[in-house]
């Protein structure tokens, strides 16, 4: 049985309501002993409970004012960068246990169990480093643009921040997701909750110059040079190719303001590349080179890693678009329900080819859908709230989302990925997500095929 | 009309000729690399060996380096899987004759290593070349990451023990690596245009189709897995990981091994910045081993030795083997005596 606290602000029924109908019937036939205990029970809930009131009277919240009514408060720029409220400790960034043994070439999962709308707190953002983060001195960092070929650009440039922030600049809102989010699961039921299943996602507003400016800034020959190579300044010098198709749209970005602020030194403080609708791997941080050039580069992240293994024994290469997914965030595994009634239950949609369309919510395990309300304005190549109302009879229950985008894919099922994909892919898992609801109330993680 | 006016409308007209920006050069912004600074950091090679430094080296060399440089994370044979997963292992003579590692396809891979996926030469010598060692990206010379290079082909039975590698016949070995037909670009998710049009996969063909059916989709539900008790427990208690107030709680799960709650990035100055910042973390933890001993073994082992401090100066500064098993502690030459000292003190005292 699930295990809730008591739910503040209800008011305590007097003693004699506790009793059920047995046991109303058992005190009638002449047996109080029990009676006797609920008293003391309810005593003791009292004493533990000092604020609780007499229910004749009300809610000790209301009828005695607490001490922030009473009392002066603090002034400003007490904390002169403003910090959650000290109730909200639960809600950080996790690492799950096991998952790797290097902390500076790992991952930590963003806290979607309690997050609201689509924008991701910067210091909630979820993080995978390569070689470890580092803080880097703005003034010391430099933006390389050259050719694989020198003759794919007219002029090898550099630039600094201070040119690079004079640019005409551009924000935008953009969802990134690591190639290997829900890569756990791909063969059964692997982790508890959301941020595990799914934390390895966020959503920020990202500020910079589009990549295509600087490109023609540099004289690039399109025409030859149809790939391009991006770079970070860590350690790692993490390199991924993509397509010169995906710059030349404009949507590509070398941005270096994230949510009103400069980037977070976990996210690639000064400046890093924004390729909205692929794999957060291609989002090189600390972004120092990007290169032209005329073939795809096999770098080790698109050639011993982030490949995706078939049941045949081939290696998916160069997979980048994160396609269409969507999952319920309130309520999901690992939380209890407090009650039967009503609940909104909200979640997360995106997709790597464009605007959400549409999502639709099961209960029932997949049997029968209804479509939610989408929150607006929706944006393309963004994380996409839905909200839809429930109440919950107290049976169990399975809740499932699925979402389809603007080129009408439909989220899939485990059972048409694997179908396709097996279950050692690793990379890309998008299917639908359910969730159990047991009479309990306690909401925990399966897989629906 | 003012000369004001005047050149407002000069703007406008320019406004109007372009779509765009109304500017074709951002003056001002921007200067050419120098040579110089292109070759400093241009060091990617591509699968057709475009940006190859030239150079060679021995597997003897390569050994020899391994030992000193790898083999602490990645065992002497490259086969640890202490730290990272395994470099060598899991691929046959076959594999070289056919180009497909067979274990990927049939299931008798208990993991796969580097050398069972990678399908291109050229990935691993670029990344030998831009991040290792670990803890000293690029600093090593192309000869030396010929020889590691060769080392590993030799472990792994692609090349013979008195094998040279050199940028003269790398292109010969790509043509043995085991893996080297393992990979397709057949797929649709690629963001760019299709291999018929000069780029890669089918153009963004998704490879499901599922239905926005809406009523009686199916007539039972059939789980396929739930979740396992011990992996209910494993993220520590799921309570405290959700809001103490709101519609849900989270529930109460058991576990000694809490989820660690991600440490705080304090640029701090302490002695445990100052051992993460050298490196040291990576292999050791301050309560636990990793590759090497924890620091509390450290100090248990040390505490009452008298010279204990000077000696453990000399070890990290020059590294060792065979005190804490046979996987060598490298050396640390390029610390600062006044900071290894700082370490050493800190780790005797209990590193807290």
């Amino acid at each position: 049985m699930v295990d809730i606290v008591k739910q503040p602000g209800r008011l305590r029924r007097a003693p004699e309501n506790f009793l059920s109908e047995a046991e109303v019937k058992a005190v009638g036939e002449g047996r109080r002993d029990f009676l006797r205990k609920s008293f003391l029970t309810a005593a003791g809930a009292a004493m533990t409970a000092p604020m609780l009131a007499r229910a004749s009277e009300g809610d000790a919240n209301i009828l005695q004012n607490p001490e922030w009514t009473t009392t002066l408060g603090q002034p400003v720029a007490v904390r002169p960068y403003g910090l959650p409220s000290k109730h909200e400790s639960q809600l950080v960034r996790r690492e799950s246990p096991g998952l790797t043994r290097v902390g500076a070439a790992s991952v930590s999962f963003a806290p979607l169990q309690g997050m609201f709308g689509i924008i991701t707190p910067s210091g909630l953002h979820f993080e995978r480093h390569h070689q470890g983060w580092y803080d880097i001195d703005p003034a010391r960092h430099r933006l390389m643009i050259n050719g694989s070929e020198p003759a794919f650009v007219k002029q090898a440039k550099v630039y600094t921040m201070d040119e690079l922030m004079r640019l005409p600049s551009v924000s935008r809102i953009h969802f990134i997701e690591c190639g290997a989010n829900t890569g756990l699961e791909w063969g059964n039921v692997a982790v508890p909750t959301v941020q595990y299943t799914h934390g390895m996602l966020s959503c920020s507003e990202f500020t910079g110059v589009p990549l295509k400016l600087l490109l023609d800034d540099c004289g690039v020959d399109y025409r030859k040079a149809r790939f391009v190579l991006a770079e970070g300044a860590d350690g790692s010098s993490m390199t991924r190719t993509m397509p010169m198709e995906m710059v030349e749209s404009g949507e590509v970005l070398v941005a270096y303001g994230q949510n009103g602020e400069m980037l977070r030194p976990e996210n690639g403080y000064p400046l890093r590349l924004v390729v909205p609708g692929v794999q957060g791997v291609s989002w090189v941080k600390w972004l120092r080179r990007i290169e032209v050039g005329d073939k795809p580069y096999a770098t080790k992240d698109e050639a011993v890693h982030y490949i995706d293994l078939l049941p045949n024994g081939q290696h998916r290469q160069y997979t980048s678009v994160q396609e269409c997914k969507s999952v319920i965030t309130t309520p999901s595994g690992g939380q209890a329900l407090l009650d039967k009634g009503f609940y909104n239950v909200s979640g997360l949609a995106w997709s790597g080819r464009g605007r959400i369309k549409q999502v639709d919510v099961s209960f029932d395990g997949g049997i029968n859908w209804q479509a939610t309300r989408i929150e607006g304005p929706v944006q393309n190549k963004s994380l996409t709230r839905f909200n839809i109302g429930w109440v919950w009879d107290g049976k169990p229950a399975i809740l499932q989302s699925r979402a389809i985008d603007e080129t009408a894919y439909v989220q899939p099922t485990y059972g048409q990925l694997r179908l396709v994909r097996g279950t050692k892919s690793i990379y890309h898992n998008n299917a639908i997500q359910s969730w159990k609801v047991d009479e309990s109330g306690e909401v925990s993680n399966v897989q629906v095929l | 009309m003012s000369r004001f006016s005047r050149s407002i409308l000069v703007l406008a007209l320019a406004g109007a000729t372009s779509a765009g920006f109304a500017f074709d050069h951002y003056k001002g912004i921007g200067r050419q690399a120098t040579p110089a600074e292109v070759k400093a950091w241009d060091i990617d090679v591509r699968p057709d060996f475009k940006g190859l430094p030239k150079g060679s080296g021995t597997v003897d060399r390569g050994q020899e380096v391994f030992e000193e440089k790898c083999a602490s994370c990645h065992g002497t044979f490259g086969e640890s899987n202490e730290v990272f997963t395994p470099l060598i292992g899991g691929t046959t003579k076959d594999d070289i004759k056919t180009g497909h590692v067979k274990g990927l396809s049939s299931g008798d891979l208990p993991q796969r290593t580097t050398f069972t996926k990678v399908a291109t030469i050229s990935t691993i010598f670029d990344y030998i070349q831009r991040a290792m060692p670990w803890t000293a990206p690029k600093s090593m010379k192309p000869d030396d990451t010929y020889a590691v290079l060769a080392y590993m082909l030799n472990l792994a039975e692609i090349v013979p023990a008195d094998f040279t590698l050199s940028d003269k016949n790398i292109a010969e070995v790509q043509k043995l690596m085991p893996n080297r037909h393992g990979m397709t670009t057949d797929h649709g998710m690629w963001p760019g245009a299709s291999a018929a049009k000069g780029g890669i996969g089918n153009g963004g063909k998704p490879d499901v189709k599922n239905t926005a059916c809406m009523k009686n989709c199916k007539t039972e539900v059939r789980i396929g897995s739930g979740l396992p008790d011990y992996a209910r427990d494993a993220h520590g208690n799921l309570f405290d990981q959700n809001r103490s107030f709101g519609p849900v709680r989270g529930i109460k799960t058991g576990g000694a091994a809490a989820a660690p709650v991600v440490a705080t990035a304090n640029a701090g100055s302490g002695p445990l910045d100052l051992a993460t910042r050298s490196g040291c973390m990576a292999c050791h933890g301050v309560n636990n081993k990793i590759v090497g001993p924890g620091y509390n073994e450290v100090q248990a082992r040390y505490k009452d030795q008298p010279d204990a401090a000077a000696r453990l100066a000399l070890k990290v500064k020059n590294g060792g083997q065979g005190v804490w098993g046979s996987v060598p502690m490298p050396p640390n030459g390029e610390m600062k005596d006044a900071d290894i000292n700082t370490l050493v003190a800190w780790i005797l005292s209990g590193a807290r």
